[in-house]
């Protein structure tokens, strides 16, 4: 009687403290804060917030539900929260913003963080502060390459996936010639280079590349420069996003350059923006992609849950964001701790298979996710048997071919 | 070559319209009006709602929308513009500027950042055979509407009385109001019609351009600069350096095109080196 007493007592005792550890199987106190805090650092008001935005929030909170519905009880930790901020793809405003996120807010994750000088800003906080970082909406191979630290990971895409995407591909596809028209600043720079060294690769030629002002609403000169350029190009490069590319959409389609000879392919696209151009203006384009919520009945399950909640379909880098908070969850679920050295030991050669991607690889040497990627077209009106339905997936790169080998510059 | 220099003219037709607008407020209320932008982007968003909830066509928003937008400005200037003129005229230029980005906040609350599809009308969907070449329609469409309103608006100002009463108004406020001319009377529908017309340039720009919140803001910087070329406060002036710089900038884009952001502002400083008060406008406007 007595010593089952005691032993109820060190139940009790126990429940308490795992009580306070956030739920049972929270291993004793290792959840810090007792709770767990994914802070999603987005664009809530500028060129990105309808690809990531408020709606990242909603596929981080879907994670979180999914989360919870899978290991009720048993879950590390009762108590996750998920909080937000704008980071205006302001580098500077990135860089408090996360300060403020892991001390103050007392996040353990950040995650989404579209723009590329904005996602090396947070990278550097978070090496600084030891603090888990995915980021999933940046394109710049910096995350993984000399600015690359233990605390990051970068999820989704990069500009060398979009390169050996569409311009390899394109290029092999019989496209030879290339016109290269680039917004005149960093990411337009970057992408220029990318796409230049992979169409010579295919073994094409670049017969112009021409920087254009940032922002811009009038191509007319380039575009009518296109089928004069000796030798005439077979396909105009667009390395322009978001109201830039649909302008330069819009007149692509006014002067027919099309009926011209003259192709698009466009190096950076979203769902979001085949939706502000219709699909028609598009029909036929190429771009790679990294997730389209429509090629398979899992994708399209998960993304009618996503609209519910949202009243859109999402975007590859929704999915990546909703991904990234899952498989961060799981990996504290496994090494039982929010510690982040723990749970990068937990990230690092972990094999990815969720409704993101069944073939994906966090790869220990630089922290990138490693995945099949697609080469999509838009397809035409005709095609299109809902809304939002625009992409034909023509051709899937597997993971060993979609992106670069680790750089030597990099060192975790 | 010359198909360039056309390009050029098609896009000089948006500062010109926008510039005639700037020109005809500034002279007449002494207002910079950096809401202006905004109103063209409203303009494009007022025939994309005219379009997406109402049903009604490109033909039918290109008078509807500008006019709405007028009563708009007109609603504006006897509530707030009125009673910040006679103050230090850095209260209206406070005022513009933040009304210039609450539009585009409630714009961006409603419809996000994304731009929104616009189709061509189809009347216009073709190319048109202009000898040398042949260019879209929809395009040869914008520069000839855009020359006959400034056309029009430049036979007004110059024959009526009306226009003679604005024009007296807009380049000699003083003297006028000495002479018994009622300027007071005039503001009101003056700064109406400059906002119309940005409204009008808007309608024009959205079949061709991305509608989206941000597109007035990108814009502007632009269209000040043509505004300081034409001479500031000088109508025929603004029309003028309107064209002008959208020839500049599309052979600027054709030979130079790293430097064809840039190549509007080299211009200005040139031309205010050489004539301060800029190409047409009067040394005493400054």
């Amino acid at each position: 009687m007595k010593v089952l007493g005691r032993s109820a007592a060190i139940a009790t005792a126990g429940a308490l403290l795992a009580g306070c550890a956030g739920g049972p199987g929270g291993g004793g106190g290792k959840i810090s804060d007792d709770k767990i805090v994914l802070a999603v650092l987005t664009d809530q008001s500028g060129v990105y917030a309808d690809l990531s935005g408020k709606n990242a929030v909603e596929a981080v909170k879907m994670a979180v539900a999914d989360f919870k519905a899978k290991y009720g009880d048993k879950a590390v930790s009762k108590d996750i929260e998920v909080v937000s901020a704008d980071h205006q793809n302001k580098p500077e405003i990135a860089n408090s913003k996360a300060q403020e996120l892991y001390d103050r807010q007392k996040a353990d994750l950040i995650v989404d963080v579209p723009t590329s000088s904005a996602a090396l800003a947070v990278a550097t906080v978070a090496k600084n502060k030891k603090k888990v970082f995915i980021d999933v909406g940046g394109a710049t191979t910096e995350l993984e390459g000399k600015q690359c630290n233990k605390y990051t990971f970068h999820y989704g895409y990069n500009s060398y996936m979009l390169a050996h995407g569409t311009g390899t591909e394109v290029t092999k596809d019989g496209a030879k010639n290339w016109y290269i028209v680039y917004p005149d600043y960093a990411f337009g720079q970057d992408m220029q280079k990318t796409f230049t060294a992979a169409v010579k690769g295919a073994g094409g030629t670049v017969v112009k590349s021409d920087p254009t002002p940032f922002p811009n609403d009038n191509f007319s000169t380039f575009l009518l420069k296109a089928p004069d350029l000796d030798p005439k190009p077979q396909v105009l490069g667009a390395m322009q996003a978001g109201g830039d590319l649909v302008n330069l959409v819009k007149q692509y389609n006014e002067y027919k350059l099309r009926d011209k000879g003259v192709g698009l392919a466009v190096g950076l696209m979203f769902l979001t923006d085949i939706h502000s151009l219709g699909p028609d203006a598009l029909a036929g384009t190429y771009f790679t992609d990294f997730w389209y919520w429509n090629a398979n009945a899992g994708n399209r399950a998960w993304a009618d849950k996503f609209k519910a909640k949202t009243g859109a379909r999402p975007t590859a880098v929704h999915a990546g964001d909703y991904s990234a908070a899952l498989q961060y969850l799981e990996a504290v679920q496994r090494g039982g701790t929010d510690k982040s050295d723990d749970v990068v030991k937990q990230l690092e050669g972990h094999k990815v298979n969720d409704v993101f991607t069944s073939t994906g690889t966090v790869r220990a040497e630089d922290h990138l996710l490693v995945h099949d990627a697609y080469i999509a077209q838009v397809k035409p009106s005709a095609e299109v048997k809902e809304p939002w339905d625009y992409e034909k997936i023509v051709k899937t790169i597997p993971a060993a071919e979609a992106f670069q080998q680790p750089d030597a510059a990099c060192s975790l | 070559m010359l198909q360039q220099a056309f390009n050029g003219l098609v896009g000089g037709a948006f500062y010109a319209l926008l510039a005639l607008g700037l020109a005809v407020i500034f002279g007449m209320l002494g207002v910079v009006n950096f809401a202006h932008g905004a109103f063209y982007m409203l303009g494009a968003f007022g025939a994309f709602i005219a379009l997406d909830s109402l049903g009604l066509n490109f033909w039918l928003a290109l008078p509807l929308v500008p006019v709405v937008l007028g009563v708009l400005g007109v609603v504006l200037e006897r509530l707030f513009i009125r009673r910040l003129a006679p103050l230090d005229p850095l209260y209206n230029f406070l005022f513009t500027f933040g009304l210039a980005l609450i539009l585009q906040d409630l714009v961006k609350r409603q419809y996000g950042v994304q731009s929104q599809p616009y189709p061509r009308p189809s009347a216009l969907d073709g190319s048109i055979n202009l000898g040398l070449f042949t260019y879209p329609a929809y395009q040869v469409f914008v520069l000839a509407v855009s020359v006959l309103v400034c056309g029009a608006v430049w036979v007004v100002l110059t024959r009526t009385r009306v226009g003679m009463i604005v024009r007296a108004a807009t380049e000699k406020p003083e003297l006028s109001r000495a002479l018994g001319i009622d300027v007071g009377r005039w503001v009101t529908p003056v700064f109406g019609f400059g906002i119309a017309l940005a409204g009008f340039a808007g309608v024009l720009a959205a079949p061709m351009r991305a509608v989206n919140p941000l597109m007035g803001s990108d814009l502007i910087i632009t269209v000040f600069a043509v505004v300081v070329i034409g001479g500031l406060g000088s109508v025929f002036g603004s029309v003028a350096a309107g064209f002008a710089v959208g020839l500049v900038s599309a052979l600027g884009n054709y030979y130079v095109p790293s430097l064809s952001q840039t190549l509007v502002f080299i211009l200005m400083a040139a031309v205010l080196l050489w004539r301060p008060a800029g190409l047409f406008g009067r040394e005493e406007a400054l």
